[in-house]
């Protein structure tokens, strides 16, 4: 596929990618090191429509030709093709399973926790990572967590998930060492809940 | 420090690593936190040093560091040594970063073989260098058997060796790089820091970050990890302890030195925690050689 791509149409990325890179990583690991508690991007560039901008600031510090993304039928939109593209240079699958990374608007039409890459029982490394777009990182129904990162516990309200969705993390938590992790993105805010973490 | 930057001519990348690869390192962090204890296989890189002086470490650190950060890097508890001087001078080189030998001021601290004696905090990274990653390595030569012992969560050889350890000597010999269980799931070596830093690795509310370049290893405990040294209900775990007081800031619960001072066999218990020992005595701490040249302050009384 050699589709030819007007430039003066694809968006910014990060504007000195070696310093916003790693000032973007270092909330992720601290997101990562810490479920559920809650960090700001907002330094980050503006994305295309239909990208949240903590989104793009995941896809611009982690993407790249190494790693294939899903991406949601939502963002098939020649704007998120062209800058994914363009500034990633990420092959694009379209079987979850196949996925380092899914980028997911729309999770009531997403394909469950269960259909990505949960890895292999000797490299449970190599499974899926979804960024999963939503309205607000605060103001759902609250659940409390516990396990690795979290000091006795925390609690996290996510808005805007679809039903039956925490059943799906504690699945995805019982099969540890397989499992997806997941980083929820809204707007210029961002947590993350890796396999590990306990839904009580 | 007085290290020459590397501005405003930069002939390396920022950080000396070029970005793909601190991508690729970046990713196997995240993973390394989400899964405890495991290792994940990354692409080492050749660096500036040789296999063997850190370069897991110092890959780690490289993925990420930024200008913002205060680095701290010790070797057997001490600033001052060589290897620890010549990390800490390449850092503030290329990555344009400031250094401190203060463990409280450090944001990323790089270790070798020690988990300084203070207390680390939120918002800190411990970096260390890993020699050999894989704690069955010593009884099962082959990555493969390995790598499916950890996958089935099948222990008992670790067991059987700790067992064998008692029946031989009457108690687990073993002192450094004592196997640790990360949240009931994943045995893992602590690298080769003595079991009395083993305790500290329970519930540290620091991101602990392990690295090992030659043998391409990287794994992690994240903040608050449950962390178990293995052991027996009737041969309990237990740290190294010392007659003898450090004979510098006379501490009494420190990980301490023997330093041989003469041919005849005189010899000194000394702190390993170079920071440690030095705040102790500029607060007015003093052992029994307080007076010795060794003792000589580096930091101004307070």
């Amino acid at each position: 596929m050699s589709i030819a791509f007007d430039l003066a149409r694809v968006a910014a990325g990060f504007s000195d990618p070696t310093r916003e890179s790693q000032q973007v990583f270092r909330k992720l690991m601290d997101a990562m090191a810490r479920p559920g508690t809650i960090y700001d991007l907002s330094q980050a560039p503006e994305p295309p429509s239909g990208m949240h901008r903590a989104a793009g600031a995941v896809a611009l510090t982690l993407f790249d030709f190494e790693t294939p993304v899903w991406l949601d039928p939502g963002l098939h939109t020649e704007a998120v093709e062209g800058w994914l593209q363009f500034h990633c240079g990420a092959p694009r699958v379209a079987e979850p399973r196949q996925a380092a990374f899914a980028l997911v608007a729309d999770l009531s039409a997403a394909p469950l926790l269960a259909d990505f890459n949960a890895g292999d029982a000797k490299y449970p490394d190599r499974s899926t990572t979804l960024v999963i777009q939503l309205p607000s990182l605060e103001g759902g129904p609250r659940v409390t967590l516990t396990g690795p990162g979290i000091k006795s516990e925390a609690t996290l309200a996510l808005d805007g998930l679809r039903p039956g969705f925490w059943g799906e993390v504690q699945e995805n938590h019982a099969r540890f060492q397989f499992g997806v992790d997941l980083i929820f993105v809204a707007g210029d805010r961002l947590t993350a809940l890796p396999r590990s973490t306990r839904i009580v | 420090m007085t290290a020459r930057t590397n501005e405003p001519e930069r002939y390396y990348n920022y950080a000396y690593l070029d970005e793909q690869t601190k991508r690729m390192i970046r990713r196997a962090i995240l993973k390394a936190l989400a899964i405890p204890g495991y290792q994940a296989p990354f692409g080492s890189r050749e660096m500036p040093v040789p296999y063997g002086w850190g370069t897991g470490g110092i890959q780690l650190t490289a993925a990420i560091i930024g200008p913002d950060d205060v680095y701290k890097c010790i070797d057997q508890g001490a600033d001052d040594t060589t290897n620890a001087v010549s990390i800490r001078r390449f850092f503030a080189q290329v990555a344009d970063v400031a250094t401190t030998e203060d463990t409280a001021a450090a944001t990323i601290i790089q270790t070798r073989h020690r988990i300084p004696e203070q207390g680390l905090t939120e918002g800190q990274v411990l970096v260390f260098q890993v020699p050999q990653p894989e704690p069955l390595r010593g009884l099962e030569a082959r990555e493969t058997e390995t790598r499916a012992m950890h996958a089935y969560e099948e222990y008992g050889l670790q067991y059987v060796s700790l067992y064998e350890s008692v029946a031989t000597y009457g108690r687990i010999a073993s002192t450094v790089g004592y196997p640790t269980m990360i949240d009931e799931r994943y045995l893992m070596s602590p690298s080769p820091i003595p079991k009395f830093d083993n305790p500290k690795l329970d519930d540290n509310p620091a991101i602990l970050l392990f690295g090992a370049g030659r043998e391409k290893r990287i794994y992690a405990v994240p903040p608050y990890t449950r962390v178990r040294s293995l052991d027996f209900d009737d041969y309990p775990f237990e740290t190294q302890t010392w007659e003898e007081d450090c004979a510098l800031c006379g501490a009494t619960e420190s990980y301490l030195d023997e330093v041989v001072l003469d041919d005849s066999g005189e010899r000194m218990f000394v702190c390993s925690d170079s920071s440690f020992c030095s705040d102790r005595r500029a607060a007015g701490h003093a052992g029994s050689m307080a007076g010795h040249q060794l003792a000589t302050l580096d930091k101004a009384p307070a």
